[in-house]
Parts: structure tokens; sequence; C-alpha cells
């Protein structure tokens, strides 16, 4: 048992200070642990958003000592306690109150994806190896941690023309199901603002889930994009023999 | 008079969780205006945290598999106190709906030969479990979210719902208030579907989330819906132990599914010792059996470990009594000498995850510590087998607030298929019943204001008491005196802790503004706790017997007397509640022969593979 000084954000969408709670600690404690005590406590309106409390859900996102993580997976083991803890809410998204963030615009901005659209005449038989890279994606437990970091949303704001990883990673996941025709690519170009990204994998260093976002998911897209919109040729066959959205029936990735 | 935003729908889904998401989909598509209240953001409820996957009898990998099999294992898991023919409807249902969860996007772990793949679970005869490695869940509530969201639905999320309103004996709406802001709500409908979840929290150690408060029991109750049932409580034998802040936290079946074992301190696999009468000669008898079974010989039977979770719970709890538990008050589960590491990773990479990050632990190369750690509930708000309608008009329910699937114990992976079974029943239910509500209904705005005042006095009650230190109050004694043993000098102890704890949960004093404010939430959580508490602890009280989920140490055996018997938990109009014993449905003799087929060869079409 030990104490350990806690300097949590408290305020709303007109601003607010940072705190300090000191709490006494035992081991294993992870940092929402320590803001549940805070809250039976001290502070019994100090809000924080959260579920589960086994990294499965993705409600818990804050920034501790200005690193975005989910506070439940976060030991206090493995963060320097003797020095006041910084616990601040996402800073990409308002403020409701405290640490609670206001992320409707994900769920808004997911709208603007096509949903997925099956070929009608399948048999559904589709194999584990075509299906492993979807699987990656589909484990995205929307923390929204990487669009906290990604730095379009977060430094330049860009909320209208930019979908930001999350929803890119959603993306993938319809782009590159076996059995899917739609065709996201303008979607992508256009309103999803995918040329914004410029690569800095800010976005999958947070990633609890561990999704290799920019490498397998955002990438790959951009190619397509490129290959629909900048290639000549490729864009030329592809109009001529193909009505689906990849030459391919299978619609494996091609860059894997 | 304080203000309120009116919102008007044919049905109110309460409950974005898979029943509830199941049920809107269902009503939407039969044409009703669809409103959606969850506690949470979309995508959180605690249908997330489901693991090892959902049972369906697909065939997929023993093609013998079918409909009758899992209807006989379901009664035998429910110690028979199942209603028969939800059972049934659940059993026929669960292949299609499964398939159809593909159909929106699901993408299931495959079969060699490119099909839905099935795991072995407890208590079912055939590998049956659909699943997405240990995230089934996940899979499953974010495609019914994707799927809601392409089908239009209207989603109220971070919204409470405080009280049902009622009009001359139906339900037509709900009071609530957005948690964000404080604003209160009132959703005027004709038809309400409660798909609320669990009463998990009510216990001390449980792997529910904050939201399984029990409030659909509570709210139905409240205006006069019977519930039934209401003592079966599974304590899932495997939760995290260690640390102290984990405790509770589920460790999935699945990791016995794939061969996991469990052994005491002494090295011991004790489940050999622990098989009950009933399913003599159903599992192996010897390591070395489990061992084939594991390696893939057919001839070879399950390994204890594939019990149900009521048995497994009870023998860890045992073990500990005994002196033989591990050095954190609970049992060794090794899948590490099983299984090579890889295998594991990809299989349950979750839980892999879940012990490194929690418990500094690798289960690639050591055992987990695990124990019971309180899961579900069996009992539940009394339906209509087909249509989920409660006793009271307008209202419905479907998935864990619902009771009769389960009976005694649920067998794991069937609540998953229940959900998305239910769920559509309700909601195709409901947005009929409302079709043919043509007359017109009024909400009381008296009862309105009235409920909105009760809600906001902890604001103005500055002397009243600390709802966190009234809620671990009420979680630890329930825990103490009405957890996974019971007997009745505690469970009458517990009354009265609840009849005191009744009266100082409308005494509770809440400081701050509206607006997200967890106090607040709290103080109003546990009014609702506190009566659902009272009502297990009387139907656990009623029940001298020790069946499934419901173990009593002064009464340690099964009684052939209740075995014939349902509880059903009824208010009276002065609010007291009370237990009725009520027969058992009469099952049809040709379903009474394949629930109580002994040799399963007898219930397939096809036999071999």
């Amino acid at each position: 048992m030990s104490t350990v000084t806690f300097r949590v954000f408290r305020g709303d969408r007109s601003g607010g200070e940072l705190k300090d709670y000191t709490v006494e600690v035992q081991e294993g404690m992870v940092v929402l642990d320590v803001i549940h005590q805070i809250q039976a406590e001290q502070a019994p309106d100090l809000a924080c958003r959260w579920n589960c409390k086994a990294g499965k859900c993705g409600s818990c996102g804050a920034e501790v000592n200005g690193k975005p993580t989910l506070m439940c997976m976060t030991r206090l083991d493995t963060i320097d306690t003797s020095k006041p803890v910084t616990v601040r809410p996402m800073k990409t998204f308002p403020v409701i109150r405290d640490l609670a963030t206001d992320v409707k615009w994900n769920y808004e901005a997911n709208k603007k994806i096509k949903p997925f659209t099956p070929s009608p005449n399948t048999d559904w038989i589709m194999f584990q190896e075509d299906v492993d890279r979807v699987q990656e994606f589909r484990k995205c437990i929307e923390c929204f941690l990487c669009q906290n970091v990604c730095h379009v949303l977060r430094e330049h704001d860009e909320k209208t023309g930019f979908i930001g990883p999350r929803l890119l990673v959603r993306t993938a996941s319809l782009e590159m199901h076996p059995l899917d025709t739609a065709n996201r690519l303008e979607m992508l170009k256009n309103e999803g603002g995918i040329g914004y990204c410029n690569i800095t994998k800010c976005c999958t260093e947070v990633c609890p889930e561990h999704i290799h976002i920019t490498d397998n998911a955002i990438i790959p897209l951009k190619e397509r994009v490129v290959d629909e919109y900048y290639d000549p040729v490729l864009g030329f066959f592809r109009r001529l023999f193909s009505s689906k959205k990849r030459a391919e029936p299978s619609g494996q990735a091609a860059d894997d | 008079m304080e203000s309120y935003t009116t919102y008007d729908y044919d049905v109110l889904v309460i409950g974005a969780g898979g029943a509830g998401l199941r049920a809107a989909i269902a009503a939407i598509e039969k044409g009703a205006r669809v409103g959606v209240v969850t506690k949470s953001l979309l995508g959180k409820a605690h249908t997330v945290m489901a693991e090892g996957g959902m049972a369906a009898a697909m065939g997929n990998v023993r093609p013998e598999d079918n409909w009758k099999v899992h209807f006989r294992d379901t009664l035998k898991g429910g110690g028979m106190l199942n209603n028969w023919k939800m059972v049934e409807n659940y059993t026929k249902e669960a292949p299609d709906r499964v398939r159809e969860l593909e159909q929106w996007g699901a993408v299931f772990d495959r079969t060699p030969d490119g099909r839905i793949n099935q795991r072995n679970f407890g208590g079912h005869s055939y590998p049956r479990l659909a699943h997405v490695g240990d995230r089934t869940g996940l899979e499953l509530i974010r495609t019914l979210q994707d799927h809601a969201v392409k089908m239009g639905i209207h989603a109220h999320m971070e919204t409470t719902i405080y009280r049902l309103l009622t009009d001359a004996g139906r339900v037509v709406g709900a009071l609530g208030f957005n948690r964000q802001t404080g604003e209160f709500l009132v959703f005027r409908a004709k038809a309400v579907v409660l798909a609320t979840g669990g009463l998990g929290r009510i216990y001390q150690i449980t792997s529910n989330s904050w939201e399984c408060t029990g409030d659909g029991f509570s709210l139905a109750s409240m205006v006069g819906a019977d519930l039934i049932d209401m003592e079966f409580i599974q304590f899932h034998p495997t939760g995290m132990v260690w640390p102290p802040s984990v405790m509770g936290i589920l460790v999935t079946e699945g990791v016995r599914g794939e061969g996991g074992v469990l052994k005491n301190s002494l090295g011991q696999r004790f489940m050999f010792d622990n098989v009950p009468e009933r399913y003599k000669g159903e599992f192996a008898e010897t390591e070395e059996e489990a061992e084939r079974w594991l390696q893939g010989d057919r001839n070879a039977r399950r390994p204890p470990e594939l019990l149900t979770r009521d048995v497994v719970a009870r023998a860890i709890r045992k073990e500990v009594n005994e002196g033989r538990g591990s050095p954190h008050g609970g049992a060794f589960l090794d899948i590490a000498s099983r299984r090579p590491a890889d295998y594991i990773k990809k299989k349950l990479p979750s839980m892999y995850h879940q012990f490194m990050k929690l418990g500094n632990l690798d289960i690639t190369k050591e055992p987990m510590e695990v124990g019971p750690t309180c899961h579900y509930v069996m009992g539940g708000v009394r339906v209509d087998p087909d249509t989920q309608a409660t006793n009271v008009p307008g209202l419905y329910a479907a998935g864990e607030v619902a009771g009769g699937l389960h009976g005694a114990n649920r067998l794991g992976g069937n609540s998953l298929s229940d959900l998305v079974v239910f769920g559509r029943r309700a909601g195709l239910a409901a947005a009929e019943y409302a079709a043919q509500q043509t007359g017109s209904y009024q909400v009381d705005e008296a009862q309105v204001q009235a409920y909105i005042a009760e809600a906001l006095q902890p604001f103005h009650n500055p002397q009243g008491e600390n709802p966190f230190a009234l809620m671990k109050e009420l979680r630890s004694t329930m825990q103490k005196n009405a957890g996974i043993m019971r007997e009745e000098g505690e469970l009458k102890t517990q009354l009265e802790i609840l009849e005191n704890l009744k009266k100082r949960a409308w005494n509770t004093s809440v400081s701050g503004g509206r607006a997200y404010n967890p106090g607040w939430h709290t103080a109003l959580d546990i009014r609702l706790m506190v009566e659902i508490s009272q009502a297990v602890v009387l139907a656990a009280l009623a029940r001298k017997e020790s069946r499934g989920g419901h173990a009593r140490l002064d009464y340690p055996d099964p009684d052939p007397t209740f075995a014939k018997l349902n509880h059903i938990i009824r208010r009276s109009p002065d609010g007291s509640l009370s237990v009725v014993a009520e027969p058992l449905p009469e099952m049809p003799e040709e379903l009474r022969k394949v629930a109580e087929a002994k040799d399963l060869k007898e219930l397939s079409d096809k036999v071999g593979a």
C-alpha cells in the first residue's frame, strides 16, 4: 500500500482545471480503479465513461501522463507514480464533463461508409486465410484512441473532410471482405479524405488491439484509390472487365 | 414543474445489447417507428464482453448435431426447469440467426472447408459454438450495430430509463434522462421491449459491467409483471482472482473448450471426482481418455472440465474450502501445457492479452488462477415463449432480462443465440401489437412529475448517505449471504439487511450538477438494485433444494418435488413481493423423449461422419 497523487482534469466545455487527489493504492491496480476510488471517497460527481474494465469495450480512453490509453488496462506499476499522475480527457473530442468526451462525431462520420453489400448469389463459403485480414480489422473496439491521436483530427480538427483511422479501418474491413461487392473508393477519395493521412502511424502506436492500422488498412486502401483514380491503364481495364469493385471475385487484397 | 422533451415511437426498446438491437431491427422491418435507449454508447453494451461463442446446432463440425440434441443438452443443463417451448423455439431457430449474422457482415472463424467453425463448450454434446477467437460478443454487437444503423435506427445513447409509464394497466412508454446533460425525456410508445440485460452488479465479485444493475427486472416488476425463477444465478467457474482489482473478470470457458484443464494445489485434475449422477457415463473417466478426446478421437468421451458451469463452480469452491486451492483462493486453469503457444494466441487472444496486461502472467507458459464469479441470471421477467410478451399489455422482454429459457443453469454459448432468437421474436411481436393499438393512450403528467421529483430528491437531501458506500454494502452483503452457497439463516439475515437498505436507498445525498454525475446515477441505480436483490433472496429462500445455479448448504441435494416447480415472484398492490410455486408447463410426450434420451444416436438424423 502506498500513496499516490492523481492530477485529474475537472471541467466541461467552457473550461476547467487539474485537481489533485491523493489516494491509497494497492498491488495490481489500474488507473480506472483509482478514478473509481476518487469517485467513491472524494469526488462523487467525477465524470468518467467506462463499461467492461477488461479492455473489451473501449469506453475508458483518456490521456494518462499525456499518453492516450485505456484507463482499465493501464496498471499503476507501468507508470511513474513517484510524481503526480496526470489524467486528462481525450483532446480531440469536446469535453462533456471531466474525463467524459463527446464522441458522437465518430458515429455520424461512420454513416458515410456504404454498408456491407454481399453478392446476392453467394454460397457463403470463405476460407480462414481469406478472412484473417478482415478479422484483424474487426477486432476494433471503437475506443477512438486512434482518432484522438491522428493529427488531422487532433491538430487540424478536419472533421468534415476526413473520417479518421478508425473509420478507415472499418472501410478496409468491408472492402477486403471476400464477399462484399460495394465500391467505397470514391468515398475514400472525397469525403473520406484518405489523402490527408500522411502515414505517421500514430494511430497504430496507440491501438490497444494492436491492429496494424497504417500498414494493413490505410496503405492498401490508399493504393486502391491511386489505382482507381490515378492509373489510367488499370482504370481502363477495370472499367472494361469488371462491374464489381475488384477484378478478382474473391476480393483478396492484392497488396497483402 | 420540471421540463422534459417528448419522443413518440411505436416501439421503444430499452437496451442496445444483442437482444435490444435484434429487437429493434425486427420491429423496423415490420414498419414500426422504433427508438432504442441505451445507458452506454452504441456498441458498448455488456454483450461486447461475451467471449466463447454462440451455440447453434448447425452441424458444421459434427453432422450428427441437430436441434434435438441441442434441446436435450439445454434442458439437461437447466435441471429440466426450462420452459420447454422456449427451448424448442430457440434450438430450432438458432442456426438461422447465426447465418443471418454472417449475411449482415459477421466474420466467424472458418472450418477447413470454408464454413462457420464451431467449438466445444460445457454441457454441449458436440462442438456447437460459432465463434470468433474469444471475442464473439464484439462480433455480434458490431454486426447488429452496423445493420441497425443501415436500417436507420434511432438511438438515444447514454440515456437511463427511470420508470415505465402506464395507462389503464398498459405500458405506454417510459421516463428517462440523458446522462450527459441530466435532461429528462418522456418516451411515448405503444409497446416497450425490455432488453436490459442482467443483474451481476448486486454481487461484489462479478464479471458484469456497471450497466448490469438489474434495471429491467425492477422496472417490469414495479408495473406488475411477474418474474420467474430469480433464485437461479450463474456463478461462472472461471473468473480472475488476482490481483484484487481484477477479481471477477471473466476467463472464457473457451479455455476449457480448447483443452484447458483444472487442477488443485496438489496438481490433481479434480473434475474427474466431481461428475454428478445425471452425467455419469458421458464424460471421460481417465486422463488418458480425455487426452485422446483432445487429439480428436471421436470414440473418446469429453473431459470433465466441460461439465456445466454450476457443477464446475461448486467443485472449485469445494477444493478451496478443503484447503487445496491456489494461493489466491481459486484453482489452476492450465492451457499452457496442453496447446502450443501460437495456437493459444490465435484461439484465445484476448485471454492472453488480459492476463499479460492485468495479471503479469503469460498463459502460454503458466497456469491461470481462477475462481467463481457472478456471471448471469437464469431467472427473469416471465414471458410468453412465442412472443416474449409479459403479463402486462404492451410490455415485452428479451435476452438475459427474460426468464424461462435456461431453467436452473444456462449452458455456455446459449446466451448469445438466445439474444438474437428472442430479440427478433420480441421485436416482431411488439411491432405487431403496436400496429393494433388504434385507441388513444395518455401519458399521465402527474405521474411523470412525481417520478422526476423523486429522481431529483438526492440533490435536495444534504444529510443523506453516500450512494457509493450504500452500493458497496449491498454488494458485499449479497455476496456473503446470498452467494454461491446459501442457507436459510443467512438468507433471512439478508432479507432484513435489504429492508434496511431499501429505506436508506431513498435517503442518499449527491453533490454537483446533473450533467454526467456518477454519484447521482449510483443513487438511482441502488433503488432498483435493492428491489431485485429482494426478489432473488425470496426465491432462494423458497427453493429448499440444490439445483443448477441455486445451491443450499441446508438442502444439498435436488428434491423431486421442486423438480416440478417454477417460482413466480409477484408484486402485490401494496408493493410487497411474494413467491408462488407453479407447476412446470406440461411437455409433449414426443419432446419429453427427446429431452430424456440417453443415447444421442437416437436423436441424430445422420449418424457417423
